[in-house]
């Protein structure tokens, strides 16, 4: 049982590491945009799931936590791209992580309990490293307008908060 | 003139209150911005009050592992004031790579 939840977790890290992978290209600010708001409101819906299912209250405490401060990046970056008038723009990258989510989400839908909280925060442990990595080595570094600059690395610091609470709360379901 | 309608006790519990505080008892404030406390390392004494004032759209906690809890809402300020001396480290329960420490002196 160990085994097969360790190696489940090491596929599911592979699986989530790729959609950054695939995009080779340097983003554009509009396609960075995108990429951001989608990773925020891609942890907004996890989170969802997780309040709908979870009764664990370190859990549930966390969901919420998840839900109101990416809803806060997510309204700063809308107000962002109105004044600079940028208009995110959809792209690959966007598109695999919103593919790797909804694949996420279908397998934590199938658990319950003590099985669904685990899954859902070894995930979001997984799921922010995976968006700080891809911050910090090609999103921040692309992008060009310094105030959009600004908010990824705000957003980089908010995304290693909740990896390093993530693992608290990991730490404290064992 | 008002002191003349309180009840014996209660004007001598108001007098304790009074002599128990610190005559020079202080306000340092703590800036959030961007998810730092800023200064993150602050001197005080026991009686002054911790302001921190949170320019950020999240909610933050000063938090001290086992010990006390204050919660900053987004673009609000909260205080605490200081009971005991020594040291304490403490850092935002949401973002725990948030982190501050204040020296409590006598
Ligand atoms: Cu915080």
């Amino acid at each position: 049982m160990f085994i097969q939840c360790k190696s489940a977790l090491a596929a599911l890290i592979l699986v989530g590491a790729m959609p950054f992978a695939q995009a080779a290209d340097k983003p554009t600010d509009p396609q960075i945009a995108h990429i951001a708001y989608t990773a925020g409101t891609l942890d907004i819906e996890a989170a969802k799931q997780a309040l709908k299912k979870s009764k664990n209250k370190d859990v549930l405490a966390f969901a919420h936590d998840m839900v109101r401060d990416h809803e806060a990046v997510n309204v700063q970056a809308l107000d962002l791209v109105k004044k600079l008038k940028v208009t995110p723009e959809d792209n690959a990258t966007s598109q695999a992580l919103t593919k790797a989510a909804a694949e996420e989400r279908a397998k934590l839908a199938k658990l319950k309990g003590a099985a669904f909280d685990k899954a859902y925060v070894d995930n979001e442990v997984a799921y922010h490293k995976q968006v700080n990595g891809a911050l910090e080595t090609l999103l921040i570094p692309s992008a060009s307008n310094t105030e959009l600059k600004g908010l990824l690395e705000t957003g980089l610091k908010i995304f290693e908060g909740h990896e390093q609470h993530a693992e608290h709360v990991a730490s404290m379901l064992k | 003139m008002r002191a003349m309608v309180l009840s014996p006790h209660l004007g001598l519990s108001l007098a304790l209150v009074v002599m128990a505080t610190p005559v020079k008892a202080e306000t340092i404030q703590v800036t959030i911005d961007k998810l730092v406390f800023s200064p993150a390392s602050v001197e005080a004494k026991v009686g002054d009050t911790i302001k921190w004032v949170n320019k950020d759209a999240f909610a933050h906690t000063a938090t001290v592992k086992n010990g006390w809890e204050v919660m900053i809402p987004p673009k609000k300020s909260a205080s605490l004031t200081l009971k005991a001396a020594g040291t304490v480290d403490y850092f935002c329960r949401f973002h725990p790579n948030m982190t501050g420490h204040i020296a409590v002196a006598p």
